[in-house]
């Protein structure tokens, strides 16, 4: 490998040896094109005219004026497929297709990253199998088919816990057995190196508009941005070009769960201690002798026991702080933004909203300019919602 | 068989006495054989009938073994293993219980004894902590699926200070200068990964098996054990021919556990009759 992958101490390379080659073979790809005009110029094409970029920075005026607030919504939930998945699988699947792989598999919980991949898989022409968790299956069974009719083969996944990691257990298997013609398109800033760096790169494109349209509706940088964080992509994604500026506040809100104390959450930063799980050194829930635990959250998003080691890295560089909430505040968070902004967040995003209302409420906050990251749409969580709130639909 | 030393430490072995890879292959050699190394899960289907099993791994002739702690998730191992580690799991293994586990199995032999272990647990544990205990207990080599030379400098570091061998995995796809790389850090023996993929069983060894054994003795005067995908007394011979020192074999031993959970008696039965045609397989044949 031409890099370690690492941020501080985290991140890696902890794979299998049957691995490395590829893992070498992507890397020096992604580096070679990364900065080549020609590959930037054909995903910018995509990005555009197939995903529907650049979106849009949104000033909420009804939540702003109820808050006290400037609060501005980036809008990943207009894009194709539904959320800011599809950034990182253009630009992955691009890549597949230049280094002349024939074969694409990805893993996903809800099937969001599913989708966005069975769609790519779809534009270019790859065969494309899904790893899901026979849990997500049962509970997903229209997700199950929006990837099945764009031809993406859906695996359910029978072993372990049936959830997410072992969907990424499977793909990473699948990966060590077809490892020649097949590229594994990771769908968070997860894994061992170079997905980390890689699927940052390819959603940095978050972070790049936000600060180009916030200079130019308030002449300014936010005081504060605000993004949910599972694996950690979108949030990372808008994070990213503003790391250097120290005055931007960075805030993660992780799925609390039932609550902490429950023991049944997804927050991994704000709960869990430092651990190996799924190619890098980061912070995972675990119990005490190593074995990872369970995640819970309402958002199949943010149910992971892992998340992506630069997160791990900015919470011990206090560059981010990193918070959650529970599945009854994410709930409130998804209410709160359809009724004011007539905007229906995905349970993931529903989070971020949450925490941004208890954020602008506190009095030092009043007036603050607020970016909240509307990672993804909310069409995908509707029944579910339906059924916490006690409507049949 | 080594068991004669047995009998001069009843209740313990003298850590002195301990047999090492090279005593183990020097003496195969001598008497023309390969190495029948059988890998279970500690504590799979649970702590005694594990311990039961290792007894009759050593009947049918064991020249080492390969124990595994059990892990939530092991990404390198095929449905087998996986159930056979939370089996082990749910049976209330966990690292101490692990160890103990190798304890117990130091009070009836001295044959080597390599530990597979996915790394969290290690990590957690704290890596200088894990190889020190490691060593009290007995345990010859550790090998870490998921932990590639380029992580392993700390594993390495308390690996010579407690003179455990760490062993690394070479795969197919391993190419010439990391082979060079990971032979020169390697020591004991170079686990040959057999397959493209994960562990279980295969119907046949592959070509390109043959051709990495030959690679590897043309760089490395290490002995090689190939494992993932050995799972017939006909897979064994063919390695042991081709040039291996010996065969590591786990999927299709931890079958026989899975299919006869309710029936121990047979599933002792069975291992010994599978287990001792393996280990007659080992016999090198000078053509």
């Amino acid at each position: 490998m031409i890099e370690s992958g690492k941020f501080g101490k985290y991140g890696g390379i902890f794979a299998p040896e049957l691995l490395i080659p590829a893992l070498e073979e992507l890397e020096s790809a992604f580096l070679k094109y990364k900065d080549d005009k020609k590959f930037n110029q054909e995903l910018d094409y995509y990005l555009k005219e197939f995903a529907g970029r650049p979106t849009n920075l949104y000033l909420a005026k009804n939540l702003s004026q109820k808050m006290g607030c400037r609060i501005y919504l980036k809008r990943e939930d207009m894009l194709h497929t539904g959320a800011h998945k599809i950034n990182n699988t253009l630009g992955q699947g691009l890549l597949a297709k230049y280094m002349g792989k024939k074969r694409l598999i990805a893993e996903t919980g809800a099937g969001q990253h599913g989708i966005a991949t069975a769609a790519v898989g779809a534009l270019f022409g790859m065969p494309t199998d899904v790893y899901m968790g026979m849990e997500d299956v049962k509970r997903q069974r229209l997700n199950v088919f929006r990837m099945e009719i764009s031809g993406a083969k859906v695996i359910p996944v029978e072993t372990g816990s049936k959830t997410l990691k072992d969907a990424i257990n499977q793909s990473m298997r699948d990966w060590m057995t077809n490892v020649q013609d097949t590229h594994y398109l990771i769908g968070s800033t997860m894994g061992f190196h170079p997905y980390p760096t890689m699927v940052k790169h390819f959603q940095t494109v978050i972070g790049k508009e936000t600060k180009n349209q916030i200079l130019e509706k308030e002449k300014k940088l936010p005081d504060v941005i605000i993004a949910c964080v599972g694996g950690g992509s979108n949030a990372i994604g808008i994070f990213s070009e503003f790391i250097q500026d120290s005055e931007v506040e960075l805030i993660g809100v992780e799925g609390g769960g039932h609550g902490i104390d429950s023991g049944n959450h997804g927050a991994t930063l704000c709960a869990g201690s430092e651990g190996v799980l799924h190619g890098s050194l980061s912070y995972v829930l675990q119990d005490t002798d190593g074995q990872i635990c369970e995640a819970h959250s309402v958002s199949a998003g943010l149910d992971y026991p892992g998340v992506g080691p630069e997160h791990a890295y900015l919470h011990t560089k206090r560059r981010a702080r990193y918070v959650n909430v529970t599945d009854s505040e994410a709930l409130r968070g998804f209410q709160l933004l359809s009724r004011y902004e007539g905007i229906m967040p995905a349970l993931e995003s529903a989070h971020a909203v949450a925490y941004m209302e208890k954020y602008a409420q506190k009095p030092e906050n009043k007036g603050k300019t607020i970016v909240v990251n509307l990672s993804g749409r909310g069409d995908k969580d509707m029944f579910l919602a339906a059924s916490i709130l006690g409507v049949e639909v | 068989m080594n068991f004669k030393k047995q009998k001069h430490y009843p209740g313990e072995i003298h850590p002195n006495t301990l047999e090492t890879y090279d005593e183990m292959f020097k003496r195969l050699k001598k008497n023309k054989k390969g190495a029948f190394v059988p890998f279970i899960v500690a504590g799979d289907p649970d702590f005694e009938t594990s311990i039961q099993i290792v007894k009759t791994l050593l009947e049918s002739g064991a020249d080492a073994l390969e124990i595994g702690f059990a892990f939530s998730d092991p990404v390198a191992d095929g449905p087998t293993i996986q159930e056979s580690d939370l089996r082990a799991l749910d049976s209330g293994m966990n690292t101490q219980k692990s160890f103990e586990f190798i304890k117990r199995i130091r009070e009836f032999t001295s044959i080597p004894i390599g530990l597979l272990v996915y790394y969290n647990l290690i990590y957690k544990k704290g890596v200088d902590e894990f190889y020190k205990e490691a060593k009290k207990c007995g345990v010859t080599s550790i090998l870490s699926a998921d932990l590639p030379p380029e992580e392993a400098e700390e594993a390495l570091q308390a690996a010579e200070k407690y003179n455990i061998n760490q062993i690394f995995l070479v795969a197919q796809t391993t190419q010439k200068n990391r082979l060079d790389k990971i032979c020169q850090m390697a020591s004991g023996f170079i686990y040959l990964v057999s397959v493209m993929g994960v562990t279980g069983a295969r119907k046949e060894v592959q070509n390109s098996t043959v051709d990495l054994i030959k690679r590897i003795r043309n760089h490395s005067d290490l002995p090689v054990m190939v494992g993932f995908g050995i799972s017939k007394s006909s897979h064994v011979k063919d390695v042991i021919q081709a040039g291996a020192q010996g065969a590591i074999v786990g999927s299709a031993i931890i079958e026989l556990i899975s299919k006869n959970l309710d029936k121990p008696e047979l599933m002792l039965q069975e291992i010994k009759k599978e287990t001792s045609k393996m280990k007659e397989a080992t016999l090198i044949e000078v053509i």
